[in-house]
């Protein structure tokens, strides 16, 4: 026992564990050869060379093995990759080999026996109409029975855009106003050209029609196909066009980070709280009051429009702020 | 229709490939938007009509909007580095 | 085996879909190629789950003159699950480009193998 722990920090195990925590690198030692050879890296090498020079003068004999096992290590580099690309293929052929054997196990396709159409399903379908009020029996059963999971998503869209807001912000010096609005406007002119004409000939057109037609998807998702998610990356693509025919300048008027903050809040909140008492008067069968109405007419259907309505506010935001932020690195 | 639908699939394929073997960026995110628009018509043939409007919406739409940015993006900072260089 | 292959073409074509995206992830160095690879295999998911819920011969889940047999219309679960995963893939792409960007002004390059030998060099330095 005490003879195998004396070279632990020797053994293969060992290595191996330090690879994977990251505490050594095996490829560490090639890694310096390559990047000689292009233009742009010149400040970097310039830097190593100098690096090299101060090594060279400190421990002079040491300096020719160590060029000799950098030429090796490239080779094994150039090996390594090689070694990798045949065996990511060898991978990825064997996945899918086994993908399609497992599927030319599965049931036949669009057969009504099979065993994904089981209960759940049923039940959804046959009680869904009743129990929900929604047409659209999707829209019924994402929005009613699942509504925290589509809550999940929409958290998910929102911490996205944060991230993406964290990573792409420009960020001046704490109170310059005046060269933050200078850096984001030379960012914002990488997008030339403004104003064309035609751009915006068409836009004038077009955003009307795609913005009714959102507000049509989102408002009607409990009787037709679409609901909050769709009709919302409509209403943000239409968002995006009439910010790429007319610039920040008009879309500032009306959408600044300051409503899509309160925007996405206050949706996002009202969707918690609606459905937390929904759930809450549900579980404990009290009733909710809230009434269900005719199923087919757009006051239908409970809470599923307002819920509709705010999964497509948020949506919509998001996609917005998504380009606003890629573009110009604020909103 | 059967015929149709293996038409679709088929060409969902070449698609497929030539996003991964076109070595021109731009290309082959126009041919990943065509990729999106095939896959929206196979969703309507698979009658769910809720995902064709989602994914033509965000798929073909802002999704490869979102890429046409990022090239954009890219392009302009390597234009960027270049005046640096050529003014030092 | 290769009749059922092509009796289930659909889910045969999003196995294929899947390893195209998991190759091009895997092969391609280029960043947004792998982003792009990403995006594929999302979509082979879907396209799986999506077959998986048809049905021939049956309607969309959208009740029509108050006929609620299950016996008239599709599985309406993988589309509602479906439905969401689209959207969240777009605010995954969102945040990879994002981070991509940040990579191409830190490094000056999209390839992962420059990236990696930069930062290496820096962290020497």
């Amino acid at each position: 026992m005490s003879r195998l722990r004396d070279d632990y920090e020797n053994s293969w195990w060992r290595r191996f564990q330090g690879w994977v925590d990251g505490e050594t690198d095996l490829l560490a030692e090639g890694m310096e050869i390559r990047v000689p050879g292009r233009g742009e890296d010149k400040p970097l090498r310039g830097a190593r060379h100098e690096q090299e020079k101060v090594r060279g003068q400190h421990n002079e004999p040491a300096a020719a093995p160590e060029g000799s096992r950098t030429v090796y290590n490239g080779r094994g580099i150039r090996c390594f990759r090689r070694f990798y690309q045949v065996m990511s293929v060898l991978l990825c052929l064997s996945i899918i080999f086994v993908l399609l054997w497992t599927v030319s196990y599965l049931p036949a396709f669009g057969n009504a026996g099979n065993p994904d159409n089981n209960e759940v399903s049923a039940r959804y379908i046959e009680r869904g109409l009743q129990e929900t009020g929604a047409v659209n029996i999707v829209t019924g059963m994402i929005l009613d029975y699942r509504a925290f999971d589509t809550f999940g998503e929409s958290c998910v869209l929102f911490i996205a855009s944060c991230c993406v807001l964290v990573l792409l912000r420009i960020d001046a010096a704490e109170g310059d106003e005046k060269a933050k609005k200078r850096l984001a406007e030379a960012n914002d002119r990488i997008f030339e050209p403004k104003n064309d004409i035609i751009l915006q000939k068409c836009a004038c057109i077009l955003v009307p029609l795609i913005l009714v037609f959102g507000i049509y998807i989102v408002l009607n998702g409990h009787l037709s196909p679409g609901g909050g998610f769709s009709g919302g990356a409509v209403l943000g693509s239409g968002l995006i066009l009439y910010l790429n025919a007319f610039g920040f300048g008009k879309t500032e008027r009306f959408f600044t980070e300051k409503v899509y903050r309160r925007m996405t809040l206050s949706a996002l909140t009202f969707y918690c709280l609606a459905k937390s008492y929904s759930f809450f008067t549900g579980a404990n069968h009290l009733e909710s009051g809230i009434p269900l109405g005719t199923p087919g007419a757009i006051l239908s259907s409970g809470l599923i429009l307002p819920l509709n309505i705010c999964v497509g506010l948020v949506v919509a935001c998001t996609m917005y702020a998504f380009y606003a932020l890629f573009r110009k690195g604020g909103m | 229709m059967r015929i149709f639908e293996i038409i679709l699939l088929l060409s969902l394929v070449v698609c497929a490939v030539s996003v991964a073997f076109m070595k021109d960026l731009l290309t082959s995110i126009v041919i990943f938007m065509s990729y999106s628009l095939i896959m929206c018509v196979i969703w309507v043939l698979l009658q769910s009509p809720d995902l064709a409007i989602t994914e033509a919406a965000v798929g073909a739409g802002v999704t490869s909007i979102l890429f046409f940015v990022t090239l954009k993006k890219i392009r302009a900072i390597q234009k960027e580095g270049r005046h640096e260089q050529a003014e030092r | 085996m290769d009749i059922l292959l092509f009796v289930n073409l659909e889910e045969t074509v999003s196995i294929i879909l899947f390893g195209i995206g998991f190759t091009m992830l895997m092969l391609h160095r280029n960043l947004i190629k792998k982003i792009m690879g990403m995006n594929i295999m999302d979509t082979a998911v879907y396209l799986f789950l999506a077959v998986k819920g048809y049905i021939k011969g049956r309607m969309v889940p959208i009740v029509t003159d108050h006929i609620q047999d299950v016996s008239a219309y599709i599985n309406p679960v993988p589309s509602g699950l479906v439905l969401t995963g689209i959207v969240v893939s777009v605010s995954t792409t969102a945040l990879m480009l994002a981070l991509t960007i940040r990579l191409y002004e830190r490094y000056g390059s999209l390839d992962l193998d420059e990236i990696l030998m930069r930062a290496k060099e820096e962290e020497r330095t």
